[in-house]
């Protein structure tokens, strides 16, 4: 199949799974007891930043493998997977402050886990500001891999920082050690949502770096 | 010349150059004496309340310092054509970084004992029994701070809007490095051993190593071109 054709069919998948998810999320999905409805956030919020994560770790492979083999293919796959993180990360970020207002009572609050995801966004949007002001394309690729690598080494070091200086968002539901206070149906759910995400990722990622290519010959 | 004596050289010639034109310490100097009225006008006159943000000051004193200071070590470069000189060095490259880190920390240590005998003149803080502790606190936080500072302080030193990205990029990476040294700093200037903040410790210790190993191996990728 060509390269366009394969592009076009990943996003009618993506589309055709978002709907799977939409109906689970509303139609298969019971309200929830203490919550109500806004629960239902929720699956919309977990899948998003699993696909961040999983864009940030391109970003990482894409910075590395960039200053290895200078292939500019390897810039645009980290430039891409970039703009689509900090996007989801964003969604991650709307979604839960939507969520925590009738929840927690508040819009935004100084918890560990909320703290950790907005600075995540924060690292990636200077990455995007370097890229947008540096204008020779092969220093740009080399910046910009320099500055993926140092944030995604950073990650962890945040992680743990920002987490010994707060908590109070819930343990991690889906990765992550420690109990998953969540009933099997309600994982499925997720799961779901979680493939579709992942879809609709490789569908923009494709898309994006078609763009790069694009953007290289002009 | 081997490794070391190479880092060396470029820590001798910043420390000459600096120490002829005065020009980075007497401004960070001057900065920092601004910056603590500023803090003082902000904050008003309540001995309390300054103490309690204390910690918080002093760190966000260091990194404005920082700031200022760390992203203008590659500007200076820029003049005579320096920069072609560096890249002209033979061996490793990544000998340029140590020295210029070694400079930076320096510089940036002197702004810290100016700025911690300022604070304890102007704020009234007793630092004579935490100093070995907070000593060594600033010691670890300086390494962070410049470690980071000195890397993209070399990207955005060839960058049309550098005093823009210089702090864009350096600020978010900070976080660890601030969070860690102000829970330290509140820590010893509590009298608290610095045993029962030794997760702190290690982490600041941690990052440390991260970011010096991750500046010695990408800097070359910088500088070349």
């Amino acid at each position: 199949m060509p390269r366009v054709a394969m592009t076009r069919f990943l996003g009618w998948l993506a589309v055709c799974a978002l709907i799977v998810g939409l109906a689970a999320d509303f139609g298969y999905a019971p309200r929830e007891m203490t919550q109500g409805n806004v629960q239902r956030i929720m699956y919309l919020h977990v899948p998003s930043i699993l696909t961040a994560y999983l864009a940030f770790g391109l970003v990482l492979l894409g910075s590395v493998a960039y200053l290895l083999s200078r292939r500019a293919s390897w810039d645009h796959l980290a430039a891409s997977a970039a703009e689509i993180g900090v996007l989801f990360t964003a969604i991650t970020i709307v979604s839960g402050s939507i969520w925590g207002r009738p929840t927690w009572g508040v819009w935004w609050t100084w918890d560990a886990r909320l703290t950790s995801t907005a600075v995540l966004l924060l690292v990636y949007v200077g990455y995007l500001l370097l890229r947008a002001m540096v204008d020779e394309p092969e220093a740009r690729a080399r910046y910009a891999a320099v500055v993926g690598i140092l944030g995604a080494a950073n990650i962890p070091i945040v992680h743990f920082s920002v987490y010994w200086w707060r908590a109070l968002h819930q343990p991690a539901a889906m990765l992550g050690p420690g109990r998953a206070p969540m009933p099997g149906w309600m994982k499925g759910i997720v799961l779901v949502n979680w493939i579709a995400f992942t879809l609709l990722f490789a569908y923009f990622l494709s898309r994006r770096m078609q763009i790069a290519r694009l953007e290289e010959q002009a | 010349m081997p490794y070391t004596r190479r880092a060396l050289a470029v820590l001798w010639k910043d420390l000459l150059t600096e120490r002829r034109s005065k020009e980075s310490l007497n401004a960070l100097l001057f900065f920092t004496l601004l910056l603590l009225f500023i803090f003082q006008f902000a904050l008003g006159p309540d001995r309390d309340r300054l103490r309690v943000a204390l910690p918080g000051l002093l760190w966000l004193g260091l990194i404005l310092a920082g700031l200022l200071g760390l992203g203008r070590t590659f500007v200076i470069e820029r003049d005579n054509d320096c920069w072609e000189g560096l890249r002209l060095t033979p061996g490793d490259k990544s000998a340029i970084y140590l020295g210029k880190l070694l400079g930076n920390f320096t510089l940036m240590v002197v702004v810290e004992v100016l700025l911690l005998a300022l604070f304890a003149v102007f704020y009234d803080v007793a630092l004579g029994p935490a100093l070995p502790n907070l000593g060594i606190v600033l010691l670890l936080g300086t390494i962070g701070l410049a470690a980071v500072g000195t890397l993209f302080g070399a990207m955005t030193a060839q960058l049309r809007a550098r005093e823009l990205l210089f702090p864009v990029l350096l600020l978010p990476a900070q976080v660890p490095i601030l969070l860690a040294t102000v829970s330290l700093t509140e820590a010893t200037l509590l009298g608290q051993p610095l045993g029962e903040v030794s997760h702190w410790l290690k982490l600041l210790a941690g990052a440390d190593v991260v970011y010096v190993v991750i500046g010695i191996m990408t800097f070359e990728f910088i500088l070349d071109a």
